[in-house]
Formats: structure tokens, C-alpha cells, sequence
């Protein structure tokens, strides 16, 4: 009977223990979720704050980030400054990724074919139907193309890697943007659905003569033949961290309203055509001040000290110009009883 | 007959040990009598309670499945069953690619599972010699344990790619010819679903029929073999019949599994908003749709829609099962003449 009481009260210690310490709940996408639990990890090491990120997807973090359930909000496509001011958030940009399309054809490695948008969006649309079509050899003289019929492997799921991606196709063929636009979810004009980025990878992996797109680090990672991209200075570049941070660094920040910057099609030579950021939302006007001043604190030491770990998962971090922009929109816009809660 | 009655109620509360005097007498029994009454009216009342619970609780997923699919409803009305464009950017949405994938693929699950499910368990019942039908009989227990996302990996990794290098060109060169078998090898699709489903209730299907086999009185048969039936006849003739309504409610259950089953279809069926008369093109189901887009549904009439879709779901789960009572209680009523 004893040992069971001191049980209990060692338990009640601990449940006090946790519940005294600071937590921060973030719900949303699934593509940072590595990247914020490793921030998350480092910070708690750091400082004994507990960061508790649930991917739940960008819609989902949307939804509970303005029912105030969550402390913070997790999108990967940007919201439009009217969505943003409507719901009342602050928008920011925690880290930069590149969307590559990726091929399974015989005798072509990785680099070895190159694209561009239209053809890209022709192929998706189910227009250009075979490998050896006339638009996809004139961008590649010297490569053996099969005769044979182009599997298009797409997202079943809604994802911001689709977001990114089907408004790079809207940017560089018309016809794309007339029928299908863009979105987390589309109305996919041909090809077969897969779950996730590694359903991606895993079906263009199995079957021959197929393409699709994926978050760079799964192309990496399933060792995915990727396509070079005629970018808008007319190169053709290489996916890689420097050409999505060069994309990331040409794309102007200080005039997007609510910073919801798309980085498709972005000038530069060197710049990667798909690439996009992955965004923080936070509410504007708060009533906890202290969870809201803990929460600010968190993404600012990711800011200044989760460069390297982000590189290290494969992530881009924002260039370094853009967070002294984004924490002066904290000051002027967060509010808690209507007081500025960051840099009193 | 009532003074029998009571005194049945009344002995085992005579043999209580008694341990005051007011205890004894025939006031002290009334009482007594009375408590046990009350209690049976709280047991009683709690009975009620939870079965009635079960019903509030349909209701109440009804209600709320109604409530938040409203704006769908009104929006698309009937044209969201009729419909087959389901385009997230513009808001336009329509079920028929679901509804269509749903139906089709426990259709061909039912169709190949039932066979073989029914002649798993004659082999168990009828042939199998007991040190086989033991293990056996486990063994197909244990398949129906088996997480459906377990069953969706297999598919995905090792059976697809058998599919696609074997099974589909053979079909495509044979029966290519036919609409149906039109098309290419991707090894996902349709048809591949319809398989993995088969393979999922095919255990459901099959425990219950041969558990529903063993019932068939043993005189029944043995008068069978007694007029010189042989083995085929007495299992086509006496088993089948007597056990018809039972087989129906196996298949059911195994249908009620096929439509909602949703991680191993998603991972097999293609997940394509189309509706293609080919089994070898990828197609949609509407748990498949569910599970593939409620994530990032963030549009109010987006979400709404794809909660239709769910309420969809129920009222067909609702209907085939209101038609299997039907059948089964048809096909009882023949039994007995048999």
C-alpha cells in the first residue's frame, strides 16, 4: 500500500514536473516535420522548452492555428495576404525546398535529360505521350529515347509539394493554367496517383518509362534519375541546395504582402525553377503573452541557429536578409492585449 | 402457476444466512423480493441503455456527417453523385469516380473471394483430415489479424510488381480484346485492388462459412450418403442449401469490410479521379479519396464535400446491408421447406 501511495505521488511529481515546463504546440505540413522536430530536439536541449510539432498537413494547420488549438500553424504553400489578414496571422518563411521532377527511363541517369516548363506541362497534361516525342528530342540531342508510352506518376494526396509544382506549370504553359491552375489537390488530366513523396518515389522507381515530381531529398535519397530545367534566363541548371538558394535569394520579399513568396520561375541564372518556401503562421492578436513571447523565441533561435542543421536534412534556409524583415513584422503586427509582444 | 413461481424467486433468498430476527418473517421476504426487483429494474434499465446507446450513436455519426456536409449538399445537390469532375482549384466536386471504385473493387473482391473462401471451408469441414483442418483453420484466423496497412505494403512491394510483369501482359495479350482488360501493366489499378481486397476477406469469408458448415446436422448427411449420394452431392445438394442464408451473411460481412477498406486501396487502386471502363487503369474509391485528401482539404466547401463523400459511404454500407437481411431472411424461410 505504500509502495503503491509513493508510486502515485512520484507520478503526480513528474505529470507537475511537465506541466510546469514550457510547451509550444504546432500543428501543420508534413514536409518540414523532420526539420522542426530536429529544431524542436535541439531547442529543448538548449533551453527546456518543449516544441510539440504534430504534421497533420498544411490544411489541417490552417485550420487549427485559427481556432487557436495549436500555438502555431504550419503551411507549405503560401496563404495570399487577403487569407492571411482575413484570419488574422502573421505569415513567415522558415525554410526553402525544390520540387524535381524525376524520371525511370533506360540509359538515362540523373541529370542527363533536360526539360523545360511547357514540355513539362504538355507531359503532365497528357498531351506528349511518348518518350521519343519531337518537343522532348530537340531539348535533348544525343539521348537514346524510347519509343515507348510516358507513365505520369502524380500525388494522390494534397500537398504543398504539388502546390509548388502545378503553379511552376501554370507560370510556363497557358494551356496548363486554363485547364487545371494550381493547388494543394488538382484535377490531374493523366496518370496514376501516389501516396506521399515516397509513393512517388516508389512508383517511378518500379515502373520503366515513368516521370514525376518529388521533394529533392527523396530524389536523393531513392537515388531518382532528376531532370535538368530551362529556368527564366533560359539555363538549364541542376537541382541542387545552391541553385534553390539562389532562387530563394533573387525572390523579392520585402514586396509580397504577408511574404507569401512563391519561388517558381524565379529570375537569376543560376536559380531552380521549382522551388518554394514551407511557412510558419502565428495569430495576430494573442492573450497568452508569455506561450506567444516563447513561441517568437523558438523560431527565432531557428532563425539564427538551425542554418546548418536544416542543410544537414536537406533543407535551404531562408537567406539571412530575410529574418531581420520577418522579425520586424512580428514587432509591428503580433499583439498580445494590445501590446507589441516582440522587441519590447 | 404464479405461487410456483414465487416460491422459485423466494428459495434462494430463504437459504441467505439470517442474521437479525426482523430478517425472517414474510415482511422481511416482501422487502427482500422487492430489492431483487429493483435490482432487475436497474439491470433491466442499463440493458436498454447500451443497446440503445448503439442506435444513438448511428444517429448521431448521421447527424453529424448530415450537419457538416450540408454545404455540399446544397451546393452540388444531386449533381455530386452524378458528377464526375472532382477539381479542388475551381470547387467543383463529384463523387461518381468514388462511388464507381468503391462498388467496382469489392465487386470483383467478392467475386473471386467467395469461390475460394467457400471451397477453403468444404475442405476444411468435409475433407480435410483434423491434424490438416487445425492448423489450416489457424492460419486463416490469423490472416484476418493482419493491420490492413500490412496487407497495402505487400500489395504495394511485392504483389504489384508480380501484377505488373506477369499477370497483366498475359491478360492484356489474352484478353485485351475486352474492354475490360484493355490497357497497361502498371501492376496498380482497379483490378489490383479488387485482388488485394479478395486476399483481405477471403479469411472473414471463410471462417464463418466453414463454422456455419459444421452446423449442417450430421444426420442430414449422413441420410445423404445412406441414399448413395456421393461426396459432391451431398455438399451441393444438402450442405450448400441448408447453409445458404449463413454464406450470405459471410459475404456480407466480408462486402462490409471491402468498401470501407481504405489504407491497402489507397496504396494499390491508383488514386485517379477517373472513371475507365479498363480494370487495369487507375481508379478512386471514396475511402481512398478520403484518406488521400482530408489533410489538406482547407476550403470550407472542399471539406464539406469530402464529408459528403463519407456520408456517401455509410448510407451504402447502410443499404447493402438492409438488402443482405432481406436475402437472408428469404432464403431462411426457403431453407426450411428444403
Amino acid at each position: 500500500m505504500k509502495k503503491i501511495l509513493l508510486l502515485t505521488i512520484i507520478f503526480l511529481a513528474a505529470a507537475l514536473g511537465t506541466a510546469s515546463a514550457q510547451l509550444i504546440n504546432g500543428a501543420g505540413a508534413t514536409f518540414p516535420y523532420p526539420l522542426y522536430s530536429k529544431w524542436a530536439y535541439e531547442y529543448n536541449r538548449a533551453t527546456g522548452v518543449r516544441v510539440n510539432y504534430q504534421s497533420i498537413g498544411s490544411g489541417g494547420g490552417i485550420r487549427q492555428v485559427t481556432a487557436g488549438t495549436v500555438d502555431f500553424g504550419a503551411s507549405d504553400a503560401p496563404l495570399g495576404a487577403k487569407e492571411v489578414e482575413d484570419a488574422g496571422l502573421v505569415q513567415f518563411p522558415m525554410a526553402v525546398g525544390g520540387v524535381v521532377p524525376v524520371v525511370n527511363l533506360a540509359g538515362v541517369g540523373p541529370g542527363s535529360l533536360k526539360l523545360t516548363g511547357d514540355v513539362l506541362a504538355d507531359i503532365f497534361l497528357g498531351k506528349i505521350t511518348k518518350w521519343n516525342d519531337e518537343h522532348i528530342a530537340a531539348l535533348n540531342p544525343g539521348v537514346k529515347l524510347p519509343d515507348a508510352k510516358i507513365t505520369v506518376v502524380h500525388r494522390s494526396d494534397g500537398s504543398g509539394t504539388t502546390w509548388i509544382f502545378a503553379n511552376y506549370l501554370s507560370k510556363t504553359s497557358p494551356e496548363w493554367k486554363g485547364r487545371v491552375g494550381f493547388g494543394t489537390a488538382v484535377n490531374w488530366p493523366a496518370g496514376v496517383g501516389g501516396k506521399g513523396n515516397e509513393g512517388v518515389a516508389m512508383y517511378v522507381k518500379r515502373m520503366k518509362n515513368s516521370i514525376g515530381y518529388v521533394e529533392y531529398a527523396y530524389a536523393v535519397q531513392n537515388k531518382l534519375a532528376y531532370a535538368k530545367l530551362g529556368n527564366k534566363a533560359g539555363n538549364f541548371v541542376e537541382p541542387s541546395m545552391e541553385s534553390f538558394q539562389a532562387a530563394a535569394s533573387n525572390a523579392d520579399w520585402k514586396g509580397t504582402p504577408g511574404f507569401g513568396v512563391v519561388l517558381t520561375e524565379q529570375p537569376g541564372k543560376d536559380s531552380w525553377p521549382i522551388a518554394g518556401a514551407t511557412f510558419i503562421l502565428v495569430k495576430k492578436s494573442q492573450s497568452d503573452c508569455k506561450k506567444v513571447s516563447e513561441v517568437l523565441k523558438f523560431f527565432d533561435w531557428a532563425y539564427r541557429n538551425g542554418a546548418d542543421m536544416a542543410r544537414s536534412l536537406d533543407y535551404v534556409p531562408v537567406p539571412p536578409a530575410v529574418y531581420g524583415l520577418m522579425e520586424a513584422a512580428w514587432a509591428s503586427e503580433i499583439r498580445c492585449d494590445s501590446q507589441p509582444v516582440w522587441g519590447k | 402457476m404464479p405461487e410456483k413461481t414465487d416460491e422459485k424467486v423466494r428459495m434462494p433468498l430463504r437459504d441467505m444466512p439470517e442474521k437479525r430476527a426482523s430478517d425472517s418473517g414474510p415482511v422481511a421476504a416482501a422487502r427482500r423480493y422487492a430489492s431483487a426487483r429493483a435490482g432487475d429494474a436497474v439491470f433491466k434499465g442499463a440493458a436498454w441503455f447500451f443497446a440503445a446507446s448503439v442506435i444513438a450513436l448511428m444517429l448521431l455519426i448521421f447527424a453529424v456527417l448530415l450537419k457538416e456536409s450540408w454545404l455540399s449538399i446544397k451546393t452540388f445537390g444531386l449533381g455530386f453523385i452524378t458528377s464526375s469532375t472532382w477539381d479542388p482549384v475551381a470547387l467543383e466536386f463529384g463523387a461518381l469516380p468514388s462511388i464507381y471504385g468503391t462498388l467496382v473493387s469489392s465487386a470483383i473482391a467478392i467475386i473471386i473471394a467467395l469461390p475460394i473462401s467457400v471451397g477453403i471451408a468444404i475442405f476444411l469441414t468435409e475433407m480435410a483430415p483434423k491434424r490438416v483442418s487445425g492448423p489450416v483453420g489457424s492460419a486463416i484466423e490469423l490472416l484476418a489479424s493482419i493491420p490492413s496497412i500490412i496487407y497495402g505494403m505487400w500489395g504495394l512491394f511485392v504483389f504489384a510488381p508480380v501484377l505488373s510483369e506477369y499477370v497483366e501482359p498475359f491478360l492484356i495479350d489474352h484478353l485485351g480484346f475486352i474492354p475490360l482488360f484493355s490497357g497497361a501493366p502498371l501492376g496498380i489499378g482497379m483490378l489490383p485492388a479488387g485482388f488485394i481486397l479478395a486476399i483481405m476477406i477471403i479469411p472473414f469469408i471463410s471462417s464463418v462459412t466453414r463454422d456455419i458448415f459444421r452446423m449442417v446436422p450430421p444426420m442430414l448427411k449422413e441420410s445423404g450418403y445412406g441414399v448413395g449420394a456421393t461426396k459432391w452431392e451431398v455438399i451441393r445438394k444438402i450442405v450448400i442449401p441448408y447453409t445458404r442464408s449463413g454464406i450470405i451473411g459471410a459475404v456480407i460481412l466480408g462486402l462490409g469490410r471491402a468498401l470501407g477498406e481504405t489504407m491497402a486501396v489507397t496504396f494499390l487502386i491508383g488514386n485517379a479521379q477517373n472513371i475507365s471502363i479498363s480494370l487495369l487503369d487507375p481508379a478512386t474509391s471514396i475511402s481512398a479519396t478520403l484518406a488521400n485528401e482530408f489533410t489538406e482539404a482547407f476550403e470550407d466547401l472542399y471539406l464539406s464535400s469530402l464529408v459528403e463523400l463519407g456520408l456517401i459511404l455509410f448510407l451504402i454500407t447502410f443499404v447493402v446491408l438492409a438488402i443482405a437481411k432481406l436475402l437472408i431472411a428469404r432464403f431462411s424461410y426457403q431453407g426450411g421447406k428444403f
